[in-house]
């Protein structure tokens, strides 16, 4: 490789940025200026292995120069590029497939304002009219109207971010026009949050399982965390030793939670029998789909209950490093999450010798930013490795070949932290729970037209019904979306759908991540349907065609029969099917293969433009 | 006398292409077993140089057991696999997939395509006109090849090429997401500050003739580009030591374009800025 830079140089600000991440330069390979160096240092330069194993610090490279400057310059660029001996050209790539990253210059803050479903049927649009009267040309915020930011029990949500040293964020949700400005522009002094349990509508009800330290226990308090039962589960594992966690996890029947629902105990069997090492874990916390926040609710609520699950997985399938690959959406998850995994290894918890176990193992956050594809688990790996988030083909399977090519266990938040029952109860105590096929407690995201929005855990086997009635539904129901962007509308009076991975599927929709958003009439579902087709096409990484052109396709039809219904539909919905069809048979991931899903059955299951 | 390398003996791996016995060594792509039974599969970002991307997914066949369908150019063959290349549902999503790059994108150049869309009868303009398209014009940066990413489908294959497949210069990448997805050097910029080479071994693999010669770009605009009456002579680069082929095309005794044999065991297809570009000097002829 022989590497090509322009003569941009970086300004001091965007260097020292680099730097904070990275270290000084060691040599002027690396981008030092000659006359700092000893003359010795000009014949060394990092080679080989050394040079390409540091790849997959790209993303936080871009990260730290996005933070404190707000846009990547081509001198910054270069000057990241030069540090870690990353083609100028592929670096621009990943830049520029994120959408929380800029190539080109903007104003130090950032107001994203989500005008995804939730928040669309909250009044996002009047909200980002008001924000953008305010927030003109000049204003130094720059105004980007934004996919769903997770914060759908709050809806309508912005979210400010400010470049500088150290960054500043802050959430405006319910947002007010007055509100979100003053978030944008005086970050500091706008109003807290309010805490993670309010997300919770059940807070503190003893029945609960996974949210019972939610609004309970401080979440920055390991004391707090271990005197409500934490860390039991992990002594239990080493009682058990790896194999014997893993016949719990598979003898409770624990699936993914994510929306694959595919059996954990399964997939870390075929990792941790991978003679292949080192095995790597990670954490999916790239939490995007429409409507999905309880992720979210978990990470701020009881941050450790996911530093101690991860550890059980890695002890499990024989990991010594973790990734936590958080959504770039979600400060204040990465603030507590920051805070709980140094806690943890100050305590050794954590580092070389977990419990005094002679087990070591390790947690590192890597932030996304801003790409629903990264949530496929192999777009994630990507994206880690510092290339861009475009999925791979399987197979191979990352039980083989995974993260860094290795065996890796991929989970989501929400499967991590149902071991940790499945540990303290007991596989047969836990699988009781539920359904035969669907056992244990599930964490459902109930947003929209409901008098409670929030988090709800219910055992597998509720039905809509009863979560819709808990969640106190509010009249003039008009649809019900099950599993976001990615899922499927029901009618309203389909409330004994079980919701069960079972249950749905027979009932011929899906229960994806546990989204149940209930849509009145205010907002025209056409216009929904827009949205979602939108957002896919925003997401698609434009790896496949079918994927890349279908997606576009798709919203310009639903936008030609936005105010159309009957004949004068009848022609687009049938390009619509022929489409949606080839999308879900040829596209390579799952972000292809859904993105009709939510279309198709508001057309066949609701009669969206009859 | 020559030695020819027989590599490590690979078992069969039997199964059934479309009810038909199929046998290929272990390691095979279900394409090289279509392709070895006669079948015709079409393909546009399968190079036989490189790695299959498998981004076009103009390949699909149906799988027995496989939820969605596979693309054929990178899935290999395993022992019982029952794979049909022509049902409804295979030529159903090829149909869209030529329909989906026809109106989107120029592939008046596109080798065979014009076949394969009268063959599925797709119909691209079924997307109304005001379908997008890519919308972009020919960057002419330099003087030796033409960048005109209106023609691009996206293929990968030039990327690779130069990257670690074969040139390891990394001078062009994709940028961009999703429909805006283009390949691009850092910053966009033009390819004379970049790091590309001119090997031109991008142009090489290029399925769509968005990268061609200028020489080739100029010729088609002035209407002069005539392939009928063109030569080409496989000969071998006077440059250095190395012995690479070059495939001189030759048009009213002009050299017009430089290609390499592909099947060429030591640079299969690829070369350096001489031997590509550096031919001026045999037509010199004052």
């Amino acid at each position: 490789m022989d590497l090509h830079f322009g003569d941009s140089k970086p300004t001091d600000d965007e260097r020292a940025a680099v730097d904070a991440l990275l270290g000084p330069p060691e040599s002027s390979w690396e981008g030092a200026a000659r006359d700092e160096m000893r003359a010795a240092d000009l014949r060394w330069a990092r080679g080989g292995r050394a040079a390409r194993d540091r790849r997959d610090l790209l993303l936080p490279g871009l990260h730290a120069i996005n933070d404190r400057i707000g846009w990547i310059s081509e001198g910054a660029l270069d000057y990241l590029c030069r540090r870690l001996t990353v083609p100028p050209a592929e670096a621009y790539g990943v830049a520029t497939f994120y959408a929380m990253f800029s190539v080109k210059p903007r104003p130090a803050t950032v107001l994203h304002v989500c005008t995804d479903l939730a928040c669309a049927t909250a009044g996002a649009s009047e909200l980002c009219a008001g924000i953008e009267a305010r927030l003109g040309l000049g204003s130094g915020v720059s105004v980007e109207r934004s996919p769903c930011l997770g914060l759908c029990e709050r809806a309508p949500a912005a979210l400010a971010i400010k470049a500088g040293d150290p960054v500043r964020t802050a959430v405006s949700a319910p947002a007010t026009v007055h509100g979100a400005v003053l978030a944008a522009s005086a970050p500091d002094a706008a109003p807290q949050e309010p805490p993670a349990a309010m997300a919770v509508p059940q807070a503190g009800d003893p029945s609960l399982t996974l949210l019972r330290r939610v609004g309970v226990v401080d979440p920055a308090s390991l004391d707090d965390y271990r005197a409500h039962g934490g860390y039991t589960a992990l002594r239990r594992a080493f009682e058990l030793g790896p194999a014997g966690v893993i016949r719990e996890v598979t003898d409770s029947g624990l699936v993914g939670r994510g929306g694959a629902a595919f059996p954990t105990g399964r997939k870390w069997q075929a990792t941790a029998s991978q003679p292949d090492h080192p095995h790597y874990l990670v954490c999916n916390a790239d939490e995007s789909e429409p409507g999905t926040f309880k992720d979210r609710v978990i990470m701020e609520g009881d941050p450790y209950a996911l530093v101690e699950a991860m550890t059980i997985a890695a002890y499990a399938t024989g990991a010594h490093k973790g990734y936590l690959y958080l959504r770039g959406e979600y400060p204040r998850a990465l603030r507590r999450l920051e805070h709980a995994i140094a806690q943890a290894r100050a305590r050794g918890l954590l580092g070389d010798d977990v419990l005094g176990q002679g087990y070591a193992f390790d947690i590192e956050i890597r932030r996304g930013a801003g790409a629903y594809i990264c949530g496929e688990e192999t777009a994630l790996f990507n994206s880690i490795e510092g290339y861009r988030g475009e999925p791979r083909s399987k197979p191979p399977f990352p039980v083989e070949k995974g993260l860094f090519g290795k065996p890796t266990v991929e989970n989501n938040v929400e499967t991590l932290v149902n071991v940790l029952p499945v540990l303290t109860m007991g596989a047969p105590a836990y699988a009781a729970i539920g359904t035969a096929k669907s056992t244990g407690p599930k964490l459902f995201c109930v947003s929209g037209s409901v008098a409670r929005p929030g988090i709800y855990e219910l055992p597998f086997g509720a039905t809509l019904g009863e979560l819709l009635e808990l969640a106190g539904v509010r009249e003039r129901l008009r649809a019900v979306l099950l599993g976001g962007a990615a899922g499927g509308f029901v009618r309203p009076e389909e409330t004994d759908i079980p919701l069960t991975f079972e249950g749905t599927r027979e009932a011929g929709t899906t229960l994806g991540s546990g989204v149940v958003m209930a849509f009145d009439d205010t907002v025209p579902l056409p216009r929904l349907l827009l949205r979602i087709a939108e957002f896919f096409r925003d997401e698609s990484c434009g790896q496949c065609v079918p994927c890349r052109v279908g997606t576009v396709r798709q919203e310009e039809a639903l936008h030609r029969i936005v105010d159309r219904t009957g004949a004068a539909a009848a022609d687009d919905i049938a390009l619509l099917r022929e489409v949606g069809r080839a999308m879900r048979d040829a596209s390579i991931c799952g972000l292809g293969q859904t993105a009709w899903n939510a279309v198709e059955s508001a057309i066949d299951r609701l009669g969206a433009y009859e | 006398m020559t030695a020819i390398p027989l590599g490590v003996p690979r078992r069969l791996v039997e199964f059934t292409i479309d009810g038909q016995e199929a046998r290929v060594p272990e390691g095979s792509t279900i394409l090289d077993a279509c392709r070895a039974a006669g079948k015709d599969v079409p393909t546009l970002c399968e190079g036989d140089t490189l790695r299959p991307k498998n981004a076009c997914r103009v390949c699909v066949v149906e799988v027995e057991g496989s939820r969605t369908l596979v693309p054929a150019c990178s899935r290999k063959a395993e022992p019982g696999m029952e794979v049909r290349t022509g049902t409804e549902r295979a030529r159903h999503s090829r149909k869209i997939v030529l329909e989906l790059l026809a109106s989107s994108v120029d592939l008046s150049t596109t080798a065979q395509v014009a076949g394969w869309i009268k063959e599925y009868k797709a119909k691209p303009d079924r997307f109304g006109p005001d379908a997008a398209r890519l919308g972009e014009e020919p960057k002419v940066d330099n003087e030796l090849y033409v960048r005109d990413y209106d023609k691009c489908i996206l293929c990968y294959k030039c990327v690779d090429a130069c990257g670690d497949q074969w040139q390891n210069t990394f001078a062009i990448s994709v940028a961009g997401r999703g429909f805006d997805a283009r390949i691009a050097v850092e910053h966009d910029a033009p390819l004379t500050d970049s790091a590309c080479v001119y090997c031109g071994n991008c142009i090489e693999v290029c399925p769509t003739g968005a990268l061609s010669f200028k020489s080739e770009f100029d010729m088609r605009a002035a209407g002069t580009w005539d392939e009928t009456k063109q030569t080409e002579t496989t000969t071998v680069c006077a440059y250095c030591g190395v012995g690479c082929n070059l495939t001189l095309h030759v048009q009213d005794n002009e050299i017009v374009k430089v290609t390499s044999p592909h099947d060429n065991p030591v640079t299969h297809g690829n070369l350096c800025i001489k031997g590509r570009f550096g031919y001026q000097h045999v037509q010199n002829r004052d």
